[in-house]
């Protein structure tokens, strides 16, 4: 189990080391010259050398991507180029309204859709099955953006029962998760259905299973047959498909930061990238992957813990 | 005393092709201490046999008549709660793939432990009576193997864990379905050997599934013939294999590699296949394969008794020929 883990992690860093590698290589390659587009058509060539030189733009790539590692192994993410603040603490800002945000989004809707999944598992073929199968298809079919335009409409504009923008009072925790609500919700929902159909699917795979058979013919109570034997296989699957969605949660996330005025490292990557802010681009994109990264790792090490069988096979 | 009584028992499997008449009119009984075997070729019902006798039959099966009578009650009358009372406490089944029996993810300990869930006694006593259990079932260093999951034994010892689990509930009926297929010869005498040295000890009766017949005669005290759904021939072991009366049981033993004496290029087998049970044959249900069908075969025999410990279903012996 223990060299599972190292293994998984020393592959981790890998992934990270090689995404960003391969980003830093895109960036630069986006045409248009950054010294200009910040200072305007009428820098002079000294100013524009200036700046280059502080960026660090005039060393050949290479060497800024090691420059980049080494200083961000250390904590060092360059400084904001208009504002001259570290990189670190601008996304540091940021980066708490996302976490909580998609970590809220994921968590009700995994909750809810395991559960719809094994009850649509147990009920299968029954009316209120099929009721839940074109609900789900439903959710996973419409936009996130939608979702949020309307929930927005309804629940703060026409019913005026939660806030319309913001992420709310930084000192207030409960001004702050009421503010979280219709982003969580908009962003979750698709979650729901998905993950109620990805759970269904496998339970009722599990349940046809030999070893269900046995439990089953020893008298266990339903409920251990179920929760205890059952799903504890059919969630697995679902684990994985978590770790990658927190991944796509975070591209999902901005819409919801821009649709509900909310701070977060979606909109300060779009912010940033048509300023051409290229320090503070790199920081955001490196969390973004590690944030991608770690969940991924983390879904599969919970996978091995769950399951036996795939410690051994790494 | 009669521990099963199982009375004319037919299941339909409800396909898209039409109805399937997987069992029809099945009766036998099993009595105290007595290991009763049934054998058949794939297809003959043996395995819906069972799924009926334990209430867990598929979702598209129907048990359209017949009763299934353990320690007085009907099983086939009994809710999913009632019918918790009996699996695991008066039954119990080990299946015939011990690769698949049990839980991948749970501990073995975890799962011998869980199947004593109604006894009111301690964890620690549960444990102990894993171990013991394990250990008599052969299984070296029980205490610590009590905490590794199935993948980590072999199928023997899978095997061995899965008769563990069926004894320790101490059953009135242990049903075993095809124990040693999965196995291979040797370990297959170690387990049969094991399974009549336990029944002896916990006084239990067997209703023994398998297709080898030379397992059959060498555990079981009667032996059920099954062809198509139907029983043919039932009887004491001894009379059976020494004096089949069915065509059908006749041409098996025949085509058993264990009672070929002469060298041949090609083993024997009993021509042509198993009907559809969709559409089925009136008459006899074996008259399309058998060598000495007459007339009459075109309707249905009865089961005929032939000794007091031996009956069988062949006009043949109504008419005096066999």
């Amino acid at each position: 189990m223990l060299g599972y883990i190292i293994k998984r992690l020393s592959l981790a860093v890998l992934i990270i080391v090689f995404a960003i590698t391969l980003l830093f290589v895109m960036i630069h390659s986006i045409p248009g010259d950054p010294v200009s587009t910040m200072l305007g058509p009428r820098a002079t060539p000294e100013l524009k050398a200036s700046l280059e030189e502080r960026m660090g733009l005039n060393e050949p790539l290479p060497v800024q991507i090691a420059y980049f590692f080494t200083n961000a192994i250390t904590g060092n993410l360059g400084t904001d180029v208009f504002t001259n603040r570290p990189v670190t603490s601008i996304i540091g800002e940021q980066l708490s309204y996302t976490l909580m945000l998609i970590f809220a989004s994921i968590s009700w809707s995994a909750l809810l859709g395991i559960f719809l999944g094994c009850y649509s598992a147990i009920k299968r073929n029954t009316i209120s099955d099929k009721i839940l199968a074109v609900l789900s298809v439903s959710f996973i079919a419409t936009p996130s953006f939608v979702v949020s335009l309307y929930s927005l409409l309804f629940f703060s504009v026409y019913l005026g029962w939660l806030p319309a923008i913001g992420a709310g009072d930084s000192d207030d925790l409960w001004d702050q998760l009421i503010h979280l609500v219709l982003p969580a919700f908009s962003i979750g929902l698709s979650w729901v259905g998905y993950i109620a159909r990805l759970v269904r699917a496998s339970m009722l795979e599990i349940m046809s299973e030999n070893h269900i058979r046995t439990a089953r013919a020893f008298g266990l109570p339903r409920r251990w047959v179920i929760y205890r034997y059952a799903l504890r296989l059919a969630i697995l699957p679902t684990i994985t498909v978590i770790g990658v969605g927190m991944g796509f949660l975070l591209s999902a996330a901005v819409f919801a930061e821009i649709v509900f005025s909310r701070p977060g490292l979606g909109k300060l990557v779009i912010d940033s990238i048509t300023t051409r802010n290229y320090p503070v681009v790199m920081g955001s994109v490196l969390l973004s992957t590690i944030i991608f990264v770690v969940s991924t790792t983390l879904s599969d090490i919970i996978n091995a813990m769950l399951d036996p069988r795939i410690g051994r096979q790494l | 005393m009669t521990i099963l009584d199982v009375r004319n028992l037919s299941v339909d499997y409800e396909t898209e092709q039409g109805t399937l008449r997987a069992l029809r009119d099945v009766s036998f009984t099993i009595e105290d201490n007595k290991i009763v075997g049934v054998v058949g070729e794939s297809g003959c019902g043996k395995s819906t046999l069972i799924s009926s006798i334990i209430n867990l039959l598929a979702n598209n099966a129907v048990l359209s008549s017949g009763e299934i009578i353990f320690q007085g009650k009907d099983i086939v009358r009994l809710s999913e709660d009632e019918m918790r009372d009996i699996l695991g406490v008066g039954v119990s089944i080990i299946f015939q793939d011990p690769m698949q029996t049990h839980n991948p993810v749970l501990t073995v300990g975890r799962q011998m432990m869980d199947i004593q869930y109604r006894d009111k006694t301690s964890k620690e006593k549960k444990k102990e009576a894993a171990i013991d259990m394990l250990r008599v079932v052969g299984i070296p260093d029980p205490e610590s193997r009590l905490s590794q999951y199935p993948h980590e034994f072999s199928g023997g010892m899978r095997q061995r864990i899965a008769i563990a689990m069926a004894l320790m509930v101490k059953p009135s009926l242990l049903i075993a379905d095809e124990p040693t297929t999965a196995l291979d010869a040797t370990l297959e005498v170690q387990i049969i050997e094991k399974l009549r040295e336990l029944q002896g000890k916990i006084n239990c009766s067997i209703l023994f599934i398998s297709h080898h017949l030379g397992v059959i005669a060498e555990l079981c005290d009667e032996v059920i013939v099954m062809y198509a759904g139907e029983i043919v021939e039932h009887g004491d072991v001894r009379d059976v294999f020494h004096n089949a009366r069915h065509p059908y049981t006749q041409a098996l033993f025949a085509c058993d590699p264990g009672r070929i004496k002469e060298k041949s290029k090609n083993l024997p087998t009993i021509k042509g296949s198993i009907p559809n049970l969709i559409d089925l044959p009136s008459g006899c249900i074996f008259k399309h394969r058998c060598t000495q069908r007459i007339s009459v075969c075109d309707t249905s025999p009865a089961m005929h008794r032939v000794s007091e410990k031996q009956q069988a279903k062949c006009h043949l012996l109504t008419q005096g020929k066999n």
